[in-house]
């Protein structure tokens, strides 16, 4: 689409775009560039002497079982938090979709975990479960199940699942809901006409118009899971115990930040960056279809 | 609804309300948590009533911070947090709604260019180029500055999409009378778009906000002193101080208090809050 009127200034709009043009290139490009130029860079301990060679760090990377062991426990948690989010927000969505009445109430009372910072929520999710002190753990000691996140790799992994599942809902259900009430009560109540009951009419009208929200809704969850829980593990597990919760947003801080490996962090971002890029070329180029049943 | 089915509304409300206590319990415990002396709240079980040291807890840390682990008090890094969050939400709102009124606007050489070197920049979030930013930063002689905490974060491109959007639903022909009426470009931009885009501004306002007040991972590498700390780092800082006796009735003084500015934003700012994020994503 393209404006009819236009104005006419030689000077005008370079200048009105240059703040953010600046920006970008300051803050975006040039350290884009950089990671790309320093993924292929060797440096020693003392940043005397660096030297070139190529690919080499990413060969150093895919044969590292550390960071092929980072990227499945990436794989498992992004699969786990997208997948019980999404379940979650859409059952509530549903539900909350059907009491028309008390939708708005139930939308209100839903949207709070958005507010909350990530690493707040990281920190209460923390406190319930606490080795010790958690009120939860307490719960599931009277109930037999010994739980200590901070030796047990699995439990850790679950904590910061509960924790990224929660804070993400709130956005989750509020997508489903809108998602929701846009479908046309026509389509619903002809089905229900034909006969057809509540689940029924769910699964056969309802899930595939919703299809285009849930395709997002998977796409920024993916995201969501492999960079914004960052806080998460650094706030709750620190990525252990043994790795266990060392995801690769994580382990490119940790290597880059903490270890000073420039070369190997830089190629880690590299390998983050080709993944956000094919995640967003797949979300436009299925938006941009509309996907249908 | 299609038919009545009273026992499916009552196990519907059911089950949202259990769902609500379920969301709304680490906020519950957080809460009364951070009401309770030392003794309490590292008392197994801790209690689930509210207790009477709320205005001690509150004060200390905002005064005084912890005594293990960070010792910084917590008012500054409240006043941290809060230049951040608005100059990220102020920030992203004026420069991109200038370009994206010179890209809506105004035909000129690269303006293609210039879309597209601001529409990358909506794939790369900075959990991806954390230490190459950081240098950048350093070299600038930013860290430590509220200019280094906010600007990389102020680089992106959803609010210039979300306006560009906005301008070409907004009908020509009020551009074409306010050049008949002698109004140069940027008289239009103030006199006419800039009220209208009141909407959008509130909505993305509150989505910025809370984005700005939220971030963990940049400040945490940007802020070396104390005095710089924002309020979520301060918080992490105090967990950070050993496990041994973590002071939790003030960690979560501390996280009630940093999680109360972007909720009271989202509470009175509720119905943009939720257009905003519809809009902003699609």
């Amino acid at each position: 689409m393209e404006k009819r009127v236009v104005f006419q200034s030689r000077w005008l709009p370079f200048a009105l775009v240059a703040p953010q043009l600046a920006i970008t290139l300051v803050f975006f490009f040039w350290p884009a560039s950089q990671a790309l130029y320093w993924s292929m860079l060797i440096q020693d301990a003392f940043a005397a002497k660096t030297q070139f060679v190529w690919f080499d760090n990413f060969r150093d990377l895919f044969t590292d079982p550390h960071y092929l062991a980072s990227f499945k426990v990436t794989a498992v948690f992004s699969v786990l938090v997208t997948v019980t989010g999404l379940a979650i927000a859409l059952l509530f969505a549903v539900l909350a979709d059907r009491v028309i009445r008390a939708s708005k109430l139930y939308q209100m009372l839903l949207i709070w975990p958005y507010a909350v910072a990530t690493a707040v929520a990281a920190v209460l999710w923390v406190f319930l479960l606490n080795p010790t002190l958690g009120i939860l753990t307490h719960v599931m000691r009277a109930l037999g199940y010994d739980w200590n996140y901070l030796l047990n790799p699995g439990q850790a992994l679950a904590l910061i699942v509960i924790a990224a599942v929660w804070k993400q809902i709130s956005y989750n259900f509020l997508f489903f809901l809108a998602g929701l009430q846009s479908i046309p009560r026509s389509l619903i109540e002809a089905a229900a006409i034909d006969g057809a009951g509540p689940a029924r009419r769910f699964w056969t009208v309802v899930f595939p118009l919703l299809s285009p929200t849930t395709f997002f809704l998977l796409v920024v969850n993916v995201v969501y899971a492999f960079f914004d829980t960052f806080a998460i593990v650094d706030a709750a597990t620190s990525g252990g115990p043994v790795q266990a919760t060392s995801i690769l947003v994580f382990k490119v801080y940790q290597d880059g930040v903490q270890a000073l490996d420039l070369g190997g962090s830089a190629a880690q971002s590299v390998v983050l960056m080709a993944i956000v890029i094919a995640l967003t070329v797949v979300q436009f180029r299925f938006i941009e279809r509309k996907v249908q049943y | 609804m299609v038919e009545r089915r009273p026992i499916g509304t009552i196990a519907s409300h059911l089950i949202l309300i259990a769902g609500i206590a379920i969301v709304a319990l680490p906020l519950y415990v957080g809460f009364v948590g951070s009401t309770l002396s030392f003794d309490q709240v590292t008392s197994v079980p801790m209690q689930l009533t509210p207790g009477t040291h709320l205005a001690e807890n509150y004060a200390d840390v905002l005064l005084h911070g912890s005594t293990k682990g960070s010792k910084a008090p917590v008012g500054p890094m409240m006043w941290n947090s809060l230049v951040m969050a608005l100059c990220i939400a102020f920030g992203k709102i004026a420069i991109s709604m200038l370009s994206a009124f010179a890209i809506v606007y105004f035909r000129f050489p690269f303006r293609r260019t210039c879309f597209w070197m601001i529409f990358v920049t909506l794939m790369l979030p900075v959990e991806v180029r954390i230490l190459p930013t950081y240098k950048v930063v350093a070299e600038l002689g930013m860290v430590d500055t509220y200019a280094g905490l906010t600007l990389p974060l102020i680089a992106s491109a959803t609010a210039t999409f979300l306006f560009r959007q906005f301008f070409l639903t907004v009908p020509d022909e009020l551009a074409e009378a306010a050049r008949i009426d002698g109004a140069g470009p940027m008289r239009f931009f103030f006199g006419i778009l800039l009220p209208l885009s009141r909407t959008s501004i509130a909505a993305l306002f509150v989505i910025m906000f809370i984005y700005g007040w939220n971030q963990y991972l940049w400040p945490l590498l940007v802020t070396t002193r104390e005095d710089m700390y924002t309020v979520v780092i301060g918080i992490k800082r105090m967990v950070a101080g050993g496990d041994t006796l973590v002071e939790w009735q003030l960690v979560l003084a501390t996280a009630m208090l940093a999680l109360l500015p972007p909720a009271a934003v989202v509470l009175v700012m509720q119905r943009w809050f939720v257009k905003g994020l519809v809009d902003t994503e699609k």
